[in-house]
């Protein structure tokens, strides 16, 4: 478990921010930029002293320890690769002082596809080098937790696809936390286990990332491509028809046929504008996945037109958007219990490992 | 006209004025060696540091820069001579005499060159970019760890600048030198010091020539290498 807490006041800004998630697994630190995200890291690491600051990982108190003696390995945003060293003796440099961890050097190399890079100067990588060599780096220094401070916001979409795989499998290899810093939705959605919302300096909501993707009376909702997230394993592939099923819980999603074998654990992501709700099931439609749901919560949004409907389903949560014309003639209301259609090619799908 | 009859090549030296220009290099070395640790941890105290003596150590540092030379040997006269405070306590603990002697003019030397090493270092590690500095901490790096392998090395360009130029400045060093080390041939007569009493002497201006050439080729020799080094060609 790791618990923080923290208030500091500078510059007219107040932040007051708490919160706590389970250990190991990806804490992702959601919010617009300014929100007080990289002083929360900043005073994780220990670069920034709070005026009141507490934090606490897996039953050992850190707020009193030097950065130095942390041991919180630090992702910046803008990477701070040692100019005047290689990427070998970058990556070397935390791992001859943290002593050593469960990372080992081949490991991260491989693990980060840099091997071909260790002898250049940071100056000659791309923006997605650095970046994954400052991860290998933060890695190799025996870190008891991870910080990355929006890693990926400084590189434009390719790269940023050419590293999230990488992310992903960090997640999965690594036993300690991460907490991860971001104000993009999607690389939320894919690698947070617990999402900690925060916003002008306070936390707003934070749990796991299921349960809060799916809630309506988050400004997440509101977003245009707000959705839910469901986590499942590969159940069985149906080549002769060209999908796969996913089991979430008790319920079967069909995807558009993938790659990975039965097994796989996934996360699936439902934008709310795909979810059609009906009162009973349609005949002769070409909506593969029909799912029993009951409504949990419904908004309307600041507009007044559109209803946000949060959904409970045998192995999940889904978040619905109607039209308010429709919320009123299907009667939406906490406890009704509906139909949730889902186009399978409106399903994103990622492996969590 | 008669000057430039007599200004020719330099080499070979005669034994005296050998001397004189060995004696400047060693003086000259010295300066720089004692001068070089101190000024470095004051460019680093001056450029990272915030504390109440700030300005206060910035000025003292700078003032031999500002005061006439002569006004500085003379202070240090007043401070390391034999009768001064620190003088007469060196005397008297170790037995060491520092004004009229060689290591004397190295003091002086180093003394008047420290404002512009710490100058030249000062810039070079304000430069270095603390986020660097704190990457490092975050890696297990304690203070005195990130000064030697972050900050010093990449300051590194700006040190050797300081070195070369130092040396070379040390070089020339006359009104601190000759006023409290005195011009004592063979002692603590550096090339200035020989230079001018050369053209003091009857028929001496062969010798100041000889002398002033090699002068010439140290400092350009020492301007070439500092602007060899510099932080923007190693960039």
């Amino acid at each position: 478990m790791l618990r923080v807490s923290l208030e500091h006041r500078f510059a007219g800004v107040s932040l007051t921010m708490a919160f706590e998630a389970p250990t190991p697994g990806v804490i992702a630190l959601f919010g617009p930029s300014g929100a007080g995200k990289t002083s929360l890291m900043n005073a994780m690491a220990g670069l920034l002293r709070p005026h009141r600051f507490r934090m606490e990982l897996d039953g050992v108190a850190l707020e009193r320890r030097r950065p130095e003696y942390r041991g919180v390995g630090y992702v910046f945003q803008d990477g701070r690769l040692f100019p005047h060293m290689s990427v070998r003796d970058n990556l070397r440099y935390g791992l001859r002082r943290g002593g050593a961890g469960p990372v080992k050097f081949d490991a991260a190399v491989a693990l980060l596809g840099i091997g071909a890079l260790l002898g250049r100067r940071p100056r000659h990588l791309s923006g997605g080098e650095r970046q994954r060599v400052a991860i290998g780096r933060a890695l190799l220094s025996n870190p008891r937790l991870l910080l990355m401070d929006e890693p990926l916001s400084a590189l434009d979409q390719a790269r940023r696809d050419e590293i999230l795989p990488y992310l992903a499998r960090l997640r999965s290899v690594l036993s300690i936390p991460i907490v991860y810093a971001s104000h993009s939705l999607d690389e939320v959605t894919r690698l947070a286990d617990t999402l900690v919302l925060i916003e002008a300096g306070r936390v707003v909501a934070a749990g796991p990332l299921t349960d809060l993707a799916a809630r309506v009376d988050l400004p997440m909702a509101l977003r245009e491509d707000a959705g839910g997230v469901l986590r499942g394993v590969v159940n069985a592939h149906m080549p002769e028809r060209g999908l796969t099923a996913i089991s979430c819980g008790a319920d079967f999603v069909w995807v558009p046929q993938i790659t990975a074998p039965p097994g796989t654990a996934v996360r699936l992501r439902v934008p709310a504008r795909e979810v059609i709700l009906a009162l009973e099931s349609p005949r002769g439609i070409s909506v593969t996945n029909i799912l029993q749901a009951h409504v949990v919560a419904v908004a309307e949004d600041a507009a007044g037109h559109a209803a946000l409907v949060s959904l409970e389903l045998g192995g999940g949560a889904l978040l619905a958007r109607v039209t308010r014309d429709a919320a009123e003639r299907l009667r939406l209301a906490p406890g009704r219990p509906v139909l949730a259609l889902i186009k399978a090619m409106s399903v994103d799908w990622h492996q969590e490992d | 006209m008669g000057f430039y009859r007599t200004l020719t090549w330099p080499w070979p030296l005669s034994g005296d004025e050998q001397e004189a220009v060995y004696l400047s290099l060693r003086v000259a070395a010295r300066a720089v060696g004692f001068g070089l640790p101190l000024a470095v941890l004051v460019s680093v105290v001056l450029a990272r540091g915030r504390f109440p003596g700030r300005f206060v150590l910035n000025t003292l540092v700078h003032l031999p820069l500002m005061l006439p030379p002569v006004v500085t040997g003379w202070l240090l006269l007043l401070v390391f001579g034999v009768q001064g405070p620190v003088g007469a306590w060196l005397a008297a603990r170790f037995g060491v005499q520092l004004a009229f002697t060689e290591n004397g003019a190295a003091l002086a030397c180093g003394v008047m060159i420290f404002p512009l090493m710490v100058r030249a270092i000062r810039l070079s590690v304000e430069a270095v970019d603390p986020r660097l500095e704190q990457a490092a901490r975050t890696l297990g790096a304690h203070w005195l760890d990130r000064f030697f392998t972050i900050t010093l090395p990449l300051a590194g360009p700006g040190v050797l600048a300081a070195v070369v130029m130092g040396y070379t400045a040390s070089l020339g060093e006359f009104g601190a030198v000759i006023t409290f080390a005195a011009n004592i041939p063979g002692e603590t007569q550096t090339l200035p010091l020989a230079i001018f009493s050369a053209l003091e002497t009857p028929d001496g201006e062969a010798v100041a020539g000889r002398l002033a050439l090699v002068s010439v080729f140290l400092a350009l020799g020492g301007l070439v290498l500092a602007e060899f080094l510099s932080p923007r060609r190693l960039k």
